[in-house]
């Protein structure tokens, strides 16, 4: 839906204007971490280094929260890709009761705020008296993942015409084969994109975390202590960097992934 | 010799919908057989009960001899050419031609021979190595036949396989298929709503209407012995009338087609024909080689009146709104059933 | 293909039972996730429901097995309702506003953006959206925290004293720009912008051109055109943003802890009686807020079609 005719001149601001703003708190994290005073956040900076980089390393409890928010991201984003898979091959084409209250209570982990989530996984964790270790980071993660990887593989199988797997199997190819050879391959980039941006929104997940990690802490709990209770501010500064690329870089990879999927051959329906 | 298919009182009901209503049929083995109906006729639905895409309700489908209900379409000795061709769209041409061999696990230097073979048959010789969406529609179209044939199956389903070509490459296509059909001597099922396909390409068709099978005949017999009212307007285009005009054209109750090339119009010093009757010229299209006279007679009934070009003197035809006799021999009456 | 290779061959036989068997097979490929939801959440919910009607003992700081309505009736207190109350005009006007701001950048990037801006604009919305939602609120306190960049160019700009006026103003003002409720609705208004821009934009993508040709056609003025037919065929999207816009800002509790004066949030609240006091019983009487607030304010976006623009 396009017109030819040139855009209002406000409104070309107001759409500029948007996604500087949109933008500006990020670039103003980044400029701010490379600044070279200690103390506060006053402007304008003073100077441009890398040593909070360096220093941000050598701080074992950083590199803690690093390797095992990636050890929760890796873990959740791999049940949800197995979970989620599932669910979208036996619901894109089959009606049957019961289908539709399904879909929701995919959807009910995002849909609701994370703090309900975050409260009813703890309020079960201690009813069962479980303690709050890294599986208990793990389950509630991979249940808001699942609906992602299921958002992604369904969209494709439903583009995915069915024709390709009746034509695979009417040229001989048993259920097992069709999978490994026609589906599989054909769900492989949205699986992949479905499956980084789980990993992303694992990684900088805080609202279910809180309630579910116990003693334990991942970058971003790490991150809001600090800015509790501030202090080492260049540091906290080097972090959020880090936790920012690491949640834009798969967003950028996704989409780059499923880009230009829409016209596949054989997907016309 | 067995019959290639046959389907045995078979029907499939989705929900309350009836697609296809007892339906008994018999291929024969080297038949181009085509099955022609509308949109919902059932056609389609026969097709997918022949390939094992979908299970009749109740009935049963005979594949060489051998009941095949219930069996998946992997264990069937048919492939199929399907509308949108179904191209795996991450294979290449040769991949595709290929994969029915390679899952059937058949070594892999004669799996590339064969397909190899098959291209050089739809003469695309050096398309292997390209992806589907690098063809163009009728090279796909090639591509998906040579796909189906490298299996060498006994019987190849095609479902409306011309239907998205356009009409100078869909008669070349045409053709090309009845030559294949006849060098491999494979059972052809081609599935269509092109009457013109049908008639032009089978040794016989079934006419689909509403999940019934109307009539199941060579093409000339259902062109000039249609049994029902729905064929005879179906197949080609004829003038149906039903009982209660046919008595007061013909004194009789029997409803009957008539072609609109065996009406004349009854012009001074005509050959006097077994029945005549009066009508008003109502409309005149104009195709080049003849024209069809639209007249109105008694009881609102349209005749559609075939006049060659080069039949009449210009002069003397009529005009639109003039009074017209028109007349025809009852030998080329066709009765037909009620229903 | 015969049926003695069918035989020998076990994954062939397993693709053909299944084959004839379409039910077990879709129940082979439910069966783990919805063990999974069943058990992980629904349980835990349930378990959360359950535990909204045990006491909580004030002098142990414990909580008993003992069912009671006792939470339920505290949730009626007025301290509660002023919480509920504030919560709720937080996420009101932070959907409103972001449905200005969002409207007309949705509508630059549906009708006006081709070529490299399509890609661009799509890019550049989906990026803040995506990234890091802790790091985006941390941001917010350096760009407004005294000394910051925001106070150097009023004070360059020489609008001190209108800033100091605006954050007089009740309801809206604070200390400060990081402590005014002013603040926490930017932050909260930023956060959210994206969610409320890619459903409009995409609702307005999904209007067939011809419809505005038509009305053209018919005699409309532009700005007749947009009123009667773009705005309206928009509408869902506007409410499907604002399903995002306003149920993430009801049960948030981060931003309000980081950015704004100290009264209660539903999600702060939740988070203090559970964490601080221990006291789950009362955190899980105050999550039946959101989940009823929420469930109308999904009942309401479905009856004006937001669904069929999520």
């Amino acid at each position: 839906m396009h017109s030819d005719r040139k855009s209002p001149l406000l409104l070309r601001i107001v759409a500029f204007g948007g996604i500087i703003f949109l933008h500006f708190p990020i670039a103003v994290i980044i400029m701010y971490a490379f600044n070279t005073e200690e103390s506060a956040f006053s402007f304008p900076l003073q100077g441009f280094t890398f040593r909070w980089f360096a220093a941000a390393f050598e701080r074992r409890d950083i590199v803690d929260a690093i390797i095992l928010s990636l050890k929760v991201a890796t873990m959740a984003t791999t049940i949800a890709m197995v979970l989620g898979t599932m669910a979208a091959a036996a619901l894109y084409r089959k009606k049957f009761f019961g289908r539709e209250t399904i879909t929701l209570m995919f959807i009910l982990p995002i849909a609701l705020p994370g703090i309900i989530t975050g409260v009813a996984l703890l309020s079960a964790f201690r009813m069962a008296g479980w303690e709050l270790n890294y599986w208990t980071i793990v389950a509630g993660h991979a249940t808001f993942c699942v609906v992602v990887i299921y958002n992604n593989v369904i969209a494709r199988f439903r583009r995915t015409s069915q024709n390709l797997i009746e034509a695979s199997m009417d040229l001989g190819a048993d259920g097992i084969q069709t999978f490994f050879h026609i589906i599989l391959p054909n769900i492989a980039t949205s699986l992949l994109a479905g499956g980084v941006l789980a990993f992303a929104l694992s990684f900088d997940e805080i609202i279910v975390t809180t309630f579910t990690a116990g003693p334990e802490r991942t970058l971003p709990i790490w991150l809001l202590n600090q800015l509790t209770r501030p202090r080492d501010v260049p540091i906290t500064n080097v972090v959020a960097v880090m936790v920012m690329a690491a949640t834009m870089i798969p967003i950028l990879a996704a989409y780059y992934l499923t880009q230009g999927t829409e016209s596949i051959e054989g997907s016309s329906k | 010799m067995p019959f290639a298919v046959e389907l045995l009182n078979v029907s499939r009901s989705y929900g309350k919908v009836r697609a296809l209503d007892h339906v008994t049929v018999a291929i024969k083995e080297g038949e181009f057989f085509s099955m022609l109906g509308p949109s919902g006729s059932g056609k389609t639905t026969c097709l997918r009960l022949i390939a094992g895409f979908d299970q009749p309700s109740t009935g049963t489908v005979l594949i060489q001899g051998h009941d095949a209900t219930g069996q998946p379409p992997y264990e069937r000795d048919v492939n199929t050419v399907f509308q949108d061709y179904a191209l795996f769209p991450h294979m290449t041409i040769l991949e595709n031609i290929g994969y029915g061999l390679k899952v059937k696990k058949v070594p892999r230097q004669e799996v590339r021979e064969r397909a190899l073979q098959a291209l050089e048959m739809v003469a695309l010789p050096d398309f292997g190595h390209r992806k589907p969406s690098q063809l163009s529609g009728g090279q796909r179209q090639r591509i998906a036949l040579a796909r189906a044939l490298v299996n060498r199956p006994k019987v190849l389903l095609l479902d409306e396989p011309l239907g998205a070509l356009d009409l100078k490459l869909r008669e070349q296509m045409q053709i090309e298929l009845k030559r294949l059909q006849r060098q491999l001597g494979i059972t052809f099922i081609y599935v269509t709503h092109d009457q013109g396909e049908a008639l032009s390409m089978s040794d016989r068709v079934a006419v689909f209407n509403a999940g019934k099978l109307e009539q199941v005949d060579t093409p000339q017999n259902l062109y000039r012995r249609p049994t029902t009212i729905f064929v005879a307007g179906f197949v080609g285009t004829a003038n149906v009338v039903r009982s209660e005009t046919s008595r007061l054209i013909t004194e009789r109750d029997t409803p009957f087609s008539i072609r609109p090339e065996h009406i004349t119009l009854i012009l001074e010093g005509s050959k006097p024909r077994d029945i005549q009757i009066l009508g008003r010229l109502i409309d005149i299209q104009y195709y080049g080689a003849h024209s069809r006279y639209e007249v109105e007679v008694e009881a609102g009934q349209l005749f559609s009146v075939q006049v060659a070009s080069d039949q009449l003197d210009a002069t003397v035809l009529p005009s639109v709104g003039a009074q017209v006799m028109i007349g025809w021999d009852r030998s080329s009456m066709i009765s037909l059933d009620e229903c | 293909m015969t049926h003695a290779t069918a035989d020998t061959n076990l994954p062939r036989h397993f693709s053909t039972y299944l084959y004839r068997h379409g039910t077990l097979y879709l129940l082979l490929l439910l069966t783990p996730p919805l063990l999974w939801f069943g058990i992980v959440y629904l349980g835990s919910l349930f378990a959360l429901l359950i535990q909204s009607f045990y006491t909580f003992d004030d002098f142990s700081m414990t909580v008993l097995p003992r069912f009671t309505l006792k939470n339920y009736q505290g949730l009626f207190a007025a301290a509660n309702l002023d919480i509920v109350l504030r919560t709720f005009s937080m996420a009101a006007s932070v959907s409103v506003f972001c449905a200005c701001l969002g409207f007309p950048i949705a509508y630059y990037m549906a009708r006006y953006a081709t070529g490299w801006q399509r890609g661009f604009f799509y890019i550049a919305v989906l990026l803040p959206m995506w990234a890091s939602y802790i790091v985006k609120a941390y941001s917010w306190t350096v760009i407004l925290a005294k000394g910051g960049i925001v106070y150097w160019f009023i004070d360059k700009a020489g609008l001190t004293p209108l800033i100091e006026a605006l954050l007089d103003i009740p309801f809206l003002g604070g200390n400060t720009l990081s402590t005014s409720h002013l603040g926490r609705f930017l932050v909260f208004s930023y956060i959210w912008l994206p969610f409320m821009i890619l459903p409009i934009q995409a609702s307005i993508e999904r209007i067939n051109p011809n419809l505005l040709a038509a009305s053209a056609d018919l005699g409309a003025r532009p700005s007749q055109t947009f009123t009667t037919v773009l705005l309206p065929l928009a509408t869902p999207g506007v409410i499907a943003g604002s399903i995002f816009t306003f149920c993430l800002t009801f049960g948030d509790f981060i931003i309000p802890t980081l950015v704004g004066p100290s009264g209660l949030f539903i999600g702060t609240m939740v988070y203090t009686q559970q964490g601080a006091i221990g006291n789950i019983p009362m955190a899980a009487a105050f999550t039946v807020v959101p989940i009823i607030v929420i469930g109308l304010y999904l009942i309401f976006a479905k009856r004006m079609g937001a669904f069929d623009a999520l």
